[in-house]
């Protein structure tokens, strides 16, 4: 059959051809604009109206912004320098952000102390990376990382180096009535007593412990009013402790509202929605007149502490809605698989629900962390000197009034930096975990 | 041979309480209620002591009383003389007016970006991209913040329109006059007058409102009827009759007639004195609040309908293809609306968060329902329990009629599988 099929067909090629170059027109720069920029007249339109826009917004902001003085110290100061510099169309007056700069830094927080807040920001990031960077860093750093907030908070705080160390027994009292009542009673209950344990500890015994063991070897730092903190490091102080307890106790609400147990259950959705539907500022109502109120008469305790409770209980409800969503979205095999392997609820939940779950919801959990670092300038309604209160009392200076642009650039630029670092090492994290396959 | 004999009968113990898995689950429930019950008999028990202490007997009474304050911005009547009550009502109907012209713009650019961010124009998606992590990434509060300086510190004065050559100018064809104590539009007015519907003793109601509400009502009823015929006789016929234009005739004609009727022209606002006189008021805390809102919700919004047409797969619109339908007829009939069952369930949510966040008018001074109920009259009162509870429960009302919308269109559209 061959033989008869060669001999009616003239030419057989043997060969494949080369390749052609593709046309001139489909590759390199050229082809790439023709693709993405030029591939039909009302794109080139758009195109043209787009890049005019970004050139027109380059050339009007670029000069002000780099032509900005920085020497100035009041404004009418930093118009005189533009006048004699001959700049018509002026510039930026960055001199607020140099002369307000340990203020927004630091609010009111006693200048010569400046290296606490500082230490403490660093060893935020110390303890930060057994966490972010858990495959890269050694485990024991994890132990730091739990010690850090009693030192984060003596640092900043200052007083007497006692108080963080009994508020740390009480979790140590908690884990070894935890150890013991676990080989005892089933571990929800154990846990639950553990809770009283370390309660009472902190509300009756601690203050004794303190004031005996003061008395003893006054070991001491200089102490900070609570109204002095302001700026970032406000912020910082509030946000990361919202965003540290916000999680375990999401958790447990989304546990709570998933359980069998119809009163927990009500109980849970009960706060959730309420939080939920209230807006945060009310919440820091309560928290700055009304929580005086509901406590025993004659307790006055910190704003700060006040506004922290509220805020992290806010961002729980978020969290464990966040959380609940992970939960949900495990199959049922999940949780058959754990019974049959004979694990109890909380060895389920530890072992094979949470790590799935939480995984899952990486990218919620992180966006409620942005979100409730982004609602901490709320405290500036309440009087709290956060950086937008400071921009509002700068603004309000007869030296600043009427500047509003330097100031919000910068504060708007250094949330920013920490949101926008936030959701980029989620998606890190999200593709490191990526177990499956695309 | 085998004996059988019964089981032990069981009787109650009480470590049963603990080990038993049966009563396990009752008595941690009763552990927890009462330790519910303990704190807020607790919380109450603080509250009655300090209370007393304080000489205040909880009490609504003050709602009845004269306000005393005055509120700039406000809908309904409103005078000083009014009651607190009232008072508190003129600042929801605020919340809701900022509430709603939020969610009408932010999900009008909500929506264009989240589309030009998948457009294939490189720069546009690049532009967009900047435009969504840069309102994202920035507290809202902040934006609001913003807005009113540059509205306040950056617009001529009024008196800057004054001169033969002034130094500023009304925008639009001399309309719209942008100062920097607010923004003046064109009112519509009517020269006759259907008079008022009273409403109690404490509403007013334009007649001539209502009536164009109704005739419009009633054109937009009737059009619809036209669509469903015409769909009727395509089913029937396989060819669809023209209607756009009786369609159109039919919503516009009626109201043009009775707005011709009554009189309908635009008062355009005027520089008298020192500042504009006529046309709509629109205070510079309202134009900041709803310009940082919707800018900021928009940029959630995009993401959210970036997310939701991402999420119909391109098998869908490829079929759509096959079946020959045109690109905007894949877009409507087949993309939009599976894309809308992933967009709205969040979308409802963007606008419960925008509602909340319209309560941090109170950093510019508008006056919602946080600045007159929780802002003037708990200062003047001195009732902070009370008004802070009725603030937080209206919240509450319309966080939790926005859900019950939401888990009802959910309901009606969830896909049905076996």
């Amino acid at each position: 059959m061959a033989d008869t099929h060669a001999e009616t067909v003239l030419f057989v090629r043997d060969t494949m051809l080369p390749q052609k170059e593709p046309p001139l027109s489909t590759v390199g720069p050229l082809g790439w604009a023709r693709g993405n920029l030029f591939s039909g007249w009302l794109n080139s339109i758009i195109t043209i109206v787009a890049f005019l826009f970004v050139v027109n917004l380059i050339a009007h902001l670029l000069p002000w912004f780099i032509s900005g003085t920085w020497n100035a110290n009041s404004l009418t100061d930093c118009r005189d320098m533009m006048a004699a510099a001959g700049r018509e169309q002026g510039g930026a007056c960055w001199g607020v952000i140099r002369e307000r700069w340990p203020q927004l830094m630091f609010g009111f927080y006693p200048s010569e102390l400046y290296w606490r807040p500082v230490l403490v920001l660093v060893l935020l990031f110390v303890a930060l990376a057994p966490i972010l960077f858990a495959d890269r860093t050694p485990t024991k750093m994890l132990g730091f990382t739990m010690l850090f907030p009693f030192i984060g908070a003596w640092l900043l705080w200052g007083g007497t180096i006692w108080n963080p160390i009994t508020a740390l027994l009480g979790f140590v009292i908690g884990y070894f009535v935890f150890t013991f009542l676990s080989r005892v009673v089933n571990a929800g209950i154990s846990l639950f007593l553990a809770a009283i344990a370390a309660f009472v500890w902190w509300s009756v015994l601690s203050g004794y412990v303190v004031s005996g063991l003061s008395a003893i070897a006054p070991l001491a730092i200089h102490s900070v009013q609570s109204r002095e903190f302001g700026g970032f490091l406000l912020s910082i102080t509030i946000g990361v402790t919202a965003i540290m307890f916000s999680l375990p106790i999401g958790i447990l609400l989304a546990l709570g509202r998933r359980s069998d147990l119809p009163l927990v259950k009500a109980l849970c959705v009960g706060f959730i929605e309420f939080i939920r539907g209230v807006p945060l500022i009310t919440l820091l109502f309560v928290a700055s007149t009304l929580l005086n109120i509901f406590l025993p008469p004659g307790t006055n305790f910190d704003i700060i502490l006040r506004v922290m409770i509220m805020t992290t209980l806010f961002a729980s409800a978020y969290m464990a809605e966040v959380v609940r969503g992970g939960l949900a979205a495990l199959g049922k095999g999940q949780y058959e698989g754990a019974d049959s392997l004979g694990l109890d609820y909380w060895q389920a939940q530890r072992l094979i629900v949470m790590p799935q779950a939480l995984k899952i919801s990486i990218p919620g959990i992180v966006s409620t962390f942005i979100g409730v670092f982004k609602d901490t300038t709320l405290v500036s309604i309440i009087s709290m000197f956060d950086p937008l209160g400071l921009a509002n009392a700068i603004r309000a200076d007869a030296n600043w009034n009427g500047i509003y642009w330097e100031l919000f650039i910068f504060i708007g630029a250094v949330f920013f930096i920490f949101c926008f670092s936030m959701s980029r090492y989620s998606m890190y994290l999200e593709r490191k975990l990526q177990t499956g396959h695309r | 041979m085998t004996t059988f004999t019964d089981p032990p009968a069981e009787s109650f113990k009480l470590s049963m309480l603990v080990y038993d898995t049966r009563y396990r689950s009752i008595t941690f429930q009763i552990l927890a209620l009462v330790a519910v019950l303990l704190l807020f008999g607790w919380l109450t028990m603080n509250t009655a002591q300090n209370l007393n202490d304080l000489g205040k007997e909880p009490s609504f009474g003050f709602l009845g009383e004269s306000a005393g304050y005055d509120i700039n911005q406000r809908l309904i009547d409103y005078s000083s003389q009014s009651t607190h009550l009232r008072a508190a009502f003129v600042g929801l109907l605020n919340t809701l007016l900022v509430a709603a012209m939020g969610c009408a713009t932010a999900t009008v650019i909500g929506v264009i970006v989240g589309v030009l961010r998948l457009s294939g124009n490189w720069l546009v998606a690049r532009l967009m991209t900047v435009y969504v992590e840069i309102f994202r990434n920035v507290p809202v509060l902040m934006w609001i913040v913003l807005c009113m300086a540059i509205l306040i510190e950056a617009m001529p004065a009024p008196s800057a329109f004054r001169g033969d050559n002034p130094d500023a100018t009304m925008k639009l064809f001399d309309t719209i006059a942008i100062t920097n104590r607010g923004v003046y539009i064109p009112e519509p007015l009517f020269s006759r007058s259907l008079g008022n519907l009273h409403i109690g003793t404490a509403f007013d109601i334009s007649i001539n409102l209502l009536a164009i509400l109704f005739v419009l009502g009633v054109s937009l009823w009737i059009a619809r009827d036209i669509t469903r015929r015409a769909n009727a006789k395509q089913e029937a016929t396989g060819l669809r009759p023209r209607t756009w234009h009786t369609r159109l005739a039919v919503i516009v004609l009626p109201t043009a007639i009775l707005l011709a009727f009554l009189g309908f022209h635009l008062g355009y606002p005027e520089l008298k004195g020192f500042n504009f006189a006529g046309g709509t008021y629109m205070r510079n805390s309202l134009i900041a609040l709803w310009l940082a809102l919707s800018l900021y919700t928009a940029a959630f919004i995009a993401e959210i309908v970036r997310a939701g047409i991402l999420a119909i797969s391109t098998g869908q619109t490829e079929a759509a293809a096959a079946l020959g339908l045109r690109g905007n007829r894949i877009m409507s009939l087949v993309v939009l609306p599976q894309a809308m069952r992933v967009i709205i369930p969040p979308l409802i949510s963007q606008y419960l968060n925008l509602t909340k966040n319209s309560s941090l008018a109170i950093a510019v001074g508008y006056m919602d329902i946080t600045g007159t109920l929780m802002g003037i009259t708990l200062n003047q009162t001195g009732r902070e329990l009370e008004t802070v509870l009725l603030g937080m429960l209206v919240y509450l009302t319309i966080s939790l009629i926005i859900s019950g919308v939401m888990n009802w269109y959910n309901n009606r559209v969830k896909l049905v599988e076996r």
